[in-house]
């Protein structure tokens, strides 16, 4: 099969076969666990879906880490807890607005400034990455339904939209008739991704997922193989917990995860 | 989306086209072959009618995702697959044997035709279902038999895989499937019921038994198709009073309008097609009318209100139901085991309900030269271990139709056990294993052949050895 770039693409690919990892949050443990599964994946690329920073304990170690990944390649887009950083937190519930209040403490002028080149969307071939939703990025919705999932199917001519921010993982298709059916993924298995139709791939998070499992989430997508693979790791949470309840940030976030919820 | 005319002679990636032997409505079949390739070869290629409308080729675009993931016997090879973006077409093995229609335009067919060719569609199925794909368009023509007397499954272009987005969901206002033999949760657009398909062939074994199908062959519309989930079929003896009463009960059970009521895997049908003489008879087989009272107890005139399983739960099911095998050994030595291993099935059972259990003995007979199987009083030893393999599974108290017993001849027991686990798709099999030292260990026992050699997970029960110091409990009868 011979590999086409995309139609619409902005760049046409090199690398094909990419890693993701969306909501970070400040999870020293949860990344290096990821980093450390990925080269059985194989993979040429990686990009950063945003979320690096907020709620965990080790914001200024990501930011670095990420950031010397960046420098080697690594695509990366804004999360909403990333721009709340030199930005307003004020539409943040509590908890996350005391986290962003810790995290400003930890990090330095420069770390803001590395934030701050971080753009809003990247598009690779076929491929668009945003941290909420392509309809207005900077809205940061959260795709939890087919309501949502299909306003931003249809903001993009991007056949493949990876994104973040609801920390759990999921696989939205536009059907012919027009709605947005979600498909629940199971981790490990390569999904083929039809060129009939757009995709949204919500990618579950490095370091606080949400659907009851503790184990860090990523996905690999195989631009040349259009195919889809949603990962666990499992990692060392309770030094995670220990470390956030030692720096004083709200308990709910070590409870999360402690649950995975 | 523009399509190349296929002509005899041309090549398409490397595959020299032949004759074409079958035009479908939405698929053409043409004989292929290639260099690199000795056996007989077929390509099938969509019929696109309108190249903008995606609804009308995502159906082979599922079956181009599915078919190159499954394995066996039981579906035609897959050799390779042509993108959409120059011509689509799936490249496959052609397949010897002949499909299901002939023998279907003989029926009515004897009851032993119909249970043969049941239990073949039924292990396919056992093969299909455990590889997570669930067909939901079984039917005559989409079942071919290897000359080795396989069913091969073929068309999966409705079919779905358990593990993938399905591409056909919410594409099509109309139902997908075959009208006579579409299940009534496929009707109301459930794509993701393993049992689905198992309704669809018990529709096909009824017309194979009665020469008739159950629900004629209504009209392709949501509404037509509801009625068979108020409309029970005439039971089959009332066409065909030489029908057996259990054949009637496994195919009025295949026909459960609640997929709950049907059986649990295919696994379980194959069962009691293979041991039709192990049928639990119920109501279904003695019915000799439908009754408005009884569809409504039944069900039928209620929808299922909900998805029967979740998306996970559905490809988890056959896991579910596992078909659980005691061998059991009945000699007096053996006896405190006896208790041990019925402890240890018994509270197996109770993690799976709808499992169900094979209580096996072997009576061992000489290799060579002719045994008396009589007793010295005239009982039948064979009468004699099943009265005895019966009592062992009476305390369990479990509902006949959870529960069979088998006494096998065989001058080799482990032999005997092992055939009967393949031959029955057995996923458990829980075996006592006397004693773990010495001789045994080296020698072999029927255990440890059954632990190397099982198709299937395999639990060893074992009388506790004494821990050092433990010695005078050694001989306690544990569990008895």
């Amino acid at each position: 099969m011979a590999v086409r770039p995309g139609q619409h693409g902005l760049e046409e690919p090199r690398t094909m076969r990419i890693a993701l990892l969306a909501d970070i949050h400040g999870n020293r443990e949860a990344l290096e666990a990821v980093l450390r599964a990925l080269p059985s994946h194989r993979i040429d690329g990686l990009a950063i879906l945003g979320d690096v920073v907020g709620y965990g304990p080790d914001p200024a170690f990501c930011v670095e880490r990420v950031a010397s990944l960046v420098e080697a390649g690594a695509m990366i887009v804004l999360g909403n807890h990333d721009a709340a950083i030199e930005g307003d937190a004020s539409d943040m519930n509590r908890i996350a607005r005391e986290a962003i209040e810790w995290t400003r403490t930890q990090l330095d002028p420069g770390h803001a400034a590395l934030i701050r080149t971080w753009p809003e969307t990247r598009r690779l071939g076929d491929a668009l990455f945003v941290h909420a939703s392509a309809r207005a990025p900077r809205a940061w919705e959260y795709i939890t339904g087919p309501g949502e999932a299909e306003r931003s199917l249809r903001a993009t001519d991007a056949a493949i939209t990876l994104v973040g921010h609801v920390h759990q993982p999921c696989l939205w298709r536009l059907t012919g008739l027009g709605v947005a059916i979600a498909h629940e993924p199971l981790p490990g298995a390569e999904i083929p991704l039809s060129r009939h139709f757009p995709w949204l791939g919500v990618v579950g998070a490095v370091g606080q997922p949400r659907d009851g499992q503790t184990a860090a989430g990523y996905a690999i997508l195989d631009l040349k193989r259009r195919t889809l693979l949603f990962g666990r790791v499992g990692y060392d949470h309770y030094t995670t917990v220990r470390k956030l309840r030692e720096s004083g940030l709200p308990e709910p976030l070590a409870v999360r995860l402690l649950r995975g919820r | 989306m523009g399509r190349m005319q296929l002509e005899t002679g041309s090549t398409i990636e490397g595959f020299l086209i032949g004759r074409k032997i079958h035009q479908g409505g939405m698929a053409e079949i043409w004989e292929v072959t290639h260099p690199d390739h000795a056996i007989p070869l077929v390509m099938k290629i969509p019929l696109i009618l309108d190249g903008d409308d995606p609804t009308m080729i995502v159906g082979f675009e599922q079956e181009q995702m599915i078919l190159p993931r499954l394995s066996g016997p039981h579906v035609p090879r897959c050799i390779a697959l042509g993108d959409f973006s120059a011509q689509p077409f799936i490249v496959m093995e052609r397949l010897a044997g002949e499909s299901l229609l002939p023998r279907f335009k003989a029926a009515p067919l004897t009851a032993s035709e119909v249970l043969a060719t049941g239990a073949a569609i039924a292990k396919a199925l056992v093969s299909l279902h455990g590889q997570d794909v669930v067909h939901l368009d079984i039917k005559p023509s989409n079942i071919m038999f290897r000359p080795t007397g396989e069913a091969v499954f073929i068309d999966f272009g409705l079919s779905r895989h358990l593990r993938l987005p399905d591409l056909l969901a919410e594409e099509f206002r109309v139902p997908m499937g075959t009208a006579p033999y579409i299940a009534p949760e496929q009707v109301l657009k459930i794509r993701e019921e393993p049992r689905s398909d198992l309704f669809a062939l018990g529709a096909m074994l009824y017309a194979l038994a009665t020469g008739e199908r159950p629900f004629g062959n209504p009209k392709h519309t949501t509404k037509a198709l509801l009625r068979r989930m108020y409309e029970a079929p005439t039971p089959p003896r009332v066409l065909r009073p030489d029908i057996p009463s259990w054949l009637q009960e496994i195919i009025l059970r295949c026909l459960e309008v609640k997929p709950d009521r049907r059986y649990a895997s295919a696994a379980q049908l194959a069962f009691e097609l293979n041991h039709p003489e192990h049928v639990t008879l119920t109501d279904r087989a003695t019915r000799e009318k439908t009754h408005w009272l009884r569809n409504l107890m039944s069900g039928r005139l209620l929808p299922p209100q909900a998805p029967p399983l979740s998306r996970l739960g559905a490809y988890r099911h056959a896991s579910q139901a596992p078909i659980l095998m005691a061998a059991v050994d009945l000699s007096p030595e053996g006896e405190p085991l006896a208790g041990i291993l019925r402890e240890t099935v018994s509270r197996l059972l109770v993690t799976a309900p709808e499992s169900r259990l094979a209580c096996v003995n072997v009576l061992r007979t000489a290799r060579i030269g002719l045994d008396t199987l009589v007793d010295d009083d005239g009982t039948s030893l064979h009468v004699r271990r099943l009265v005895e393999l019966k009592h062992w599974a009476a305390d369990m108290r479990l509902p006949p139709e959870r529960l069979t017993f088998h006494v096998l001849e065989h001058s080799d027991p482990a032999q005997a056990m092992l055939d009967f686990a393949r031959n029955n798709a057995v996923d458990h099999m829980i075996v006592g294993a006397r004693g773990s030292g010495g001789v045994r260990r080296y020698m072999g026992s029927v255990s440890t052949s059954l632990v190397a050699e099982a198709p299937c997970s395999v639990t060893v029960v074992r009388n506790r050895l004494a821990l050092p110091g433990e010695s005078d409990t050694r001989f306690t009868e544990a569990g008895a």
